[in-house]
């Protein structure tokens, strides 16, 4: 056993990449689940984007595009789930589930032609000086675009919730729809925006998978970040900033035991591999004292006149 | 229809018809039963690389058949059986995971040949197969060892099975000799699949030093990651991955079935079809080895190709005494060989590897 | 201007009439589907649903059924209760692994030994584990207020981890030469839920889950306990003056579903997968969900409808081996027929209006 192998430096600059895939899906969720939508289809919408990012990316040689289709398939396929919940006012929890088993089989389908091609790369952000200095450098200056796009996003979503008319109505959605519908506003119109931000958010982490953290196209490639992301919102207890510091919690765990392993420590690798989970439940059993932190009609199906 | 009617003719003249079969069909149907999809771009794929190498040997007088996904226990048997009942003369079923259901199912089609990979229970139409991925590993323990400057190499596993321990005992055994220095780190990602975590394994193993990385996981994903922190080599596994050549992809271990499933169905079609256990290695082609690019030295390719030969013809075995254990009791003498029972059972390191075998 | 208004009863006709509408919409589209992939659209769909009821070999698809369909609708039932009564248990997957290790775990212990003893013994324990997992969150629900939905979920990772730990390690077969997976319970007499009409494909989690039907049938329509399940989840509020008590209502409907699905899980791991893997859980909890809400939590409803997901998946792998449809082609498929029949189901509770919007 030798810990000074390990570098906690590049630790953490590792488990920024590994928890980005699960903040952008994370984020995308929160913003449904604070309009009070529970869509379990996160992780089939996260492989659609991963196959339409792969494929857009290597027809048109540009990983930026490829992340732009990714977000517009995820968008698109959660159109589907807004459809079902919103206009059809079908069951969220069994339409989400439709949706990750519809998700998984279109992108396999999607993506017959694409196994075993290596995609275009997108380099990393050049700060020049900047990466060079010591600590920061690394942690800080030294990722792809796409990662400080993920961070920018959860301040946006933040700034958003926290200081604008648009989150105030969101979260009053979320709260009481038949409150927010008796003041005005157009509930399913709101819902259905925030389902597709979800979707696009899903699709962005998914593509941050094939296109570079991996980089590949394999059917079920995802291997079920989604269902991670889904735990992760409610263990950020529907706030942007926990769910950064989750992430990297649950990214960094698995990076801890890799690490330790190198480092060869005798670990028991299936007990540090649910603790992230049962971590999740106590988090969850000490917010359920806070009334408030769960948007008060998540889950539930809104009809106007009912 | 006219060709095809004329390539059947043609074949029943150069007596390939099974017009023997009962149910009075003439093409020989082979059946594959895959745990993934043939999109995994590994296991399945080249599995089904060998289905389709059947189809191209044989052309109409052969007609394939493969159901992908298939879940170990009742849904594999019921595959099998469908198989079976739609006229199979021939099964392979690709997994370990299938051994119970392909025995089960075997007693219940006596007149159907079954197949079965990397397991160990046989019946009088059941056969097993497996490949000597071992052999290739010395190759590449022996161009490991030579080339690292860090004398750390990096070893992902998958799960810790006598296949993925035999393999990591090779490789070291291999560079060791070659490089007294070396320290093995293995990591294991408890997935055969899982390439967001294999690209963190090798990353892991990659800042803590090591500057090889072998992987006994199936994606490309290690690779990529090798290739993005430069100076680090890596061997493919299960498929070529020739498009991360000539660096940081030095050479593969290739899981060839083609000429297995080709001469297995032969044998179906002349009748001569008998239940065995094969054990097949780079000789038999069965494991094949990935070109050697040009960032291996020149004397180093010579010395793989060289090992590479006397394995295959037989003068060498990757498990040569003397050798022993981790906890240093002797295993095999001077010049003895190992037996294909310890090596199919194979729960121990050899000596010099550090840590313990995850239980 | 067209929009939906509620039913104030929900309509029969509709009722059976949106499964029969949403099975042909599936064949539109799933034709469209095929054909896109250059297969013939009408073999393929006959391929699905009419040779495993009806073809040749209907004889030995028909048994697979029950066996495909059993689990699936053994834990739906469970799973309904709870749903009618606004009580969400979406950790049934995690339920069933952890049945299946408790049963197969108290089989394995007595091994070699043979008893009559031991398979009844395993099915208390299955359905104990089971009724154990879902008692964290039924009891953190009850004393904390903590959202069953996600508890429930995060166990099913957590009970994922531990089988591969115990296939691995405490359950690993003695003579498996190091391979993980536990011993066959198919080749342990004692321990083997076989079939009890050789060929039927009638085993003990059949008959499970026929009297389980019955029993929710019995419960939902006669029984007080069924009464405060329906007005629990019609009208919460009404509940509590009929003297519900919501905790007991929790405690009971989430330990009903973890001991049916714990139940799935030993009769599947004594009987027709016969041993605890890695990979020994196949999504049956998760897709008994869909299997639920497909039989609008109803019991009859949700055999129909577990027997119709039984049949595409045999019917999916069929299409597969005889036409070669990717196994990715029949998930879209099966996607497809849940949403049209998700879709559709709002004609039941809904109609639509023609016409100007009235003030509410």
């Amino acid at each position: 056993m030798d810990l000074s192998v390990i570098n906690p430096i590049l630790l953490f600059a590792a488990l920024m990449s590994a928890a980005t895939p699960i903040l952008f899906a994370a984020t995308g969720e929160l913003i449904v689940e604070r309009a009070g939508v529970l869509n379990l289809g996160v992780e089939g919408m996260m492989i659609v984007g991963a196959i339409c990012g792969f494929a857009i990316a290597v027809e048109t040689g540009s990983p930026i595009v490829g992340f732009l289709a990714a977000a517009a398939g995820g968008a698109l396929l959660s159109l589907l789930f807004a459809f079902l919940t919103q206009i059809t006012l079908a069951n969220q929890v069994a339409s989400g589930l439709a949706l990750t088993l519809f998700g998984l089989g279109l992108s396999a389908l999607l993506g017959q032609g694409y196994v075993g091609i290596k995609p275009p790369r997108l380099p990393d952000v050049n700060f020049g000086f900047l990466a060079d200095i010591p600590l920061i450098g690394p942690i800080v200056f030294s990722h792809d675009p796409i990662l400080y796009v993920g961070l920018i996003l959860v301040a946006a979503v933040w700034a958003t919730l926290k200081f604008t008319r648009a989150g105030l109505i969101l979260r009053a959605v979320g709260e009481n729809h038949d409150a927010a519908h008796a003041l005005g506003y157009k509930v399913v119109r709101i819902r259905t925006l925030a389902i597709m931000f979800g979707g696009a958010c899903a699709g962005m982490g998914g593509a941050y998978i094939s296109l570079i953290r991996v980089p590949q196209w394999t059917e079920g490639m995802t291997a079920g970040v989604g269902w991670i992301a889904l735990a992760l919102v409610v263990f950020a207890s529907w706030k942007p900033w926990r769910v950064l510091l989750g992430a990297y919690l649950f990214g960094g765990i698995t990076q801890l035991q890799l690490n330790l392993q190198g480092a060869g420590v005798a670990i028991p690798v299936e007990y540090l591999a649910m603790s992230p989970y049962l971590i999740t439940i106590v988090v969850l059993v000490i917010l359920s004292a806070d009334k408030s932190a769960a948007p008060g009609s998540l889950g539930r199906t809104f009809h106007a006149s009912s | 229809m006219k060709i095809k009617t004329l390539l059947a003719s043609a074949a029943m003249a150069l007596g390939l018809a099974t017009s023997v079969y009962a149910d009075g069909h003439e093409k020989t149907k082979v059946g594959f039963v895959y745990v993934g999809p043939v999109g995994d771009g590994g296991w399945t794929y080249e599995h089904n690389k060998g289905r389709l190498a059947v189809e191209e040997e044989f052309g109409d007088a052969v007609e394939t058949v493969f159901v992908e996904n298939v879940a170990e226990g009742p849904d594999s048997e019921r595959v099998m059986t469908q198989m079976a009942l739609d006229g199979a003369d021939l099964i392979f079923t690709t997994s370990f995971g299938y051994m119970d259901p392909t025995i089960n199912i075997a007693k219940k089609f006596p007149d159907v040949k079954f197949e079965h990979a990397t397991g160990y229970k046989r019946a009088d139409n059941v056969s097993t197969y497996s490949a000597r991925f071992y052999e290739g590993r010395a190759i590449q323990g022996h161009i490991a060892g030579s080339m690292t400057k860090s004398n750390i190499i990096g070893y992902i596993g998958s799960f810790p099975i006598p296949e993925v321990i035999r393999g990591i005992n090779s490789a070291y055994i291999h560079a060791k000799k070659v490089n007294p220095d070396v320290q093995f780190k293995i990591v294991w990602a408890y997935t055969w699949f899982d390439p967001a975590k294999e690209a963190d394994a090798a990353k892991v193993l990659i800042e803590q030093g090591a500057d090889v990385v072998l992987q006994h996981t199936d994606s490309t994903a290690p690779q990529a990651a090798a290739q993005e922190a430069g100076n680090v080599i890596t061997f493919g596994q299960a498929s070529d991955m020739g498009q991360y050549a000539p660096l940081p992809r030095v050479s593969s271990i290739i899981d060839d079935w083609a000429p297995y499933y080709i001469a297995r169905t032969r044998a179906v079609m002349d009748g001569t079809w008998e239940s065995k256990d094969t054990w097949d290695g780079i000789g038999a082609g069965m494991v094949g080895i990935g070109e050697i690019s040009d960032a291996v030295p020149a004397d180093i390719k010579e010395q793989a190709l060289a090992m590479k030969t006397a394995i295959a013809d037989g003068s060498y075995h990757p498990f040569t005494g003397p050798l022993k254990k981790q906890d240093g009791s002797d295993w095999l003498a001077e010049g003895e060989v190992a037996d294909d029972g310890t090596l199919a059972g194979m729960n121990f390191y050899v000596e010099g590897l550090e840590g313990d075998i995850p239980q | 201007m067209i929009r939906l208004e509620k039913r104030p009863q929900p309509s029969r006709t509709f009722a059976y009439l949106t499964p029969l509408l949403a099975v042909l919409a599936t064949f539109f589209f799933g034709g469209l589907l095929f054909a896109a992939l250059g297969k013939d659209p009408v073999a393929s769909i006959l391929t699905i649903f009419w040779e495993p009821l009806f073809g040749e070999f209907s004889f030995y698809y028909r048994p697979q059924l029950l066996i495909k369909g059993a689990p699936l609708v053994l834990i739906a039932i469970g799973l309904s209760l709870g749903f009618k009564a606004g009580i969400w248990n979406i950790g049934a997957e995690g339920q069933y692994i952890m049945g299946a290790l408790f049963g197969a775990g108290v089989g394995l212990a007595f091994y070699p030994a043979e008893s009559f003893l031991i398979f009844p013994l395993m099915v208390l324990a299955g359905g104990f584990g089971g009724w154990l997992w879902a008692m964290i969150p039924a009891v953190l629900k009850v004393k904390f207020g903590t959202n069953e939905i996600l508890v429930s979920l995060m166990l099913v990772y957590v009970a994922e981890q531990f089988l591969a730990s115990m296939s691995l390690g405490l359950l690993k077969n003695p003579e498996g030469f190091g391979f993980p997976g536990s011993r066959n319970l198919q080749q342990y007499d004692s321990a083997h839920n076989a079939e009890i009409i050789v060929g039927s494909g009638m085993h003990w989690g059949v008959v499970a889950a026929l009297i389980a039907v019955i029993f929710a049938y019995v419960l939902l329509a006669r029984h007080r306990l069924g009464f405060a399940v329906r007005v629990t989840g019609e009208a919460p509020r009404a509940a509590r003056f009929a003297g519900v008590n919501p905790s007991r209502l929790i405690l009971f409907c989430l330990g009903t579903s973890g001991l049916l699905a714990g139940l799935a899980g030993l009769f599947e791991v004594s009987g027709p997968a016969g041993q605890i893997s890695i990979d020994f859980n196949v999504g049956y909890g998760f897709t008994a969900i869909i299997v639920a809400f497909l039989g609008r939590l109803h019991p009859i409803g949700i055999v129909l409808a577990g027997l119709l997901m039984a049949l595409t998946y045999i019917g999916g792998d069929i299409a597969q081996s005889q036409l070669g449809l990717p196994a990715a082609a029949i998930q879209v498929f099966q996607g497809m027929l849940l949403f049209f029949l998700l879709a559709l189901d709002m004609f039941t509770n809904y109609r639509l209006h023609f016409g100007r919007t009235e003030a509410a």
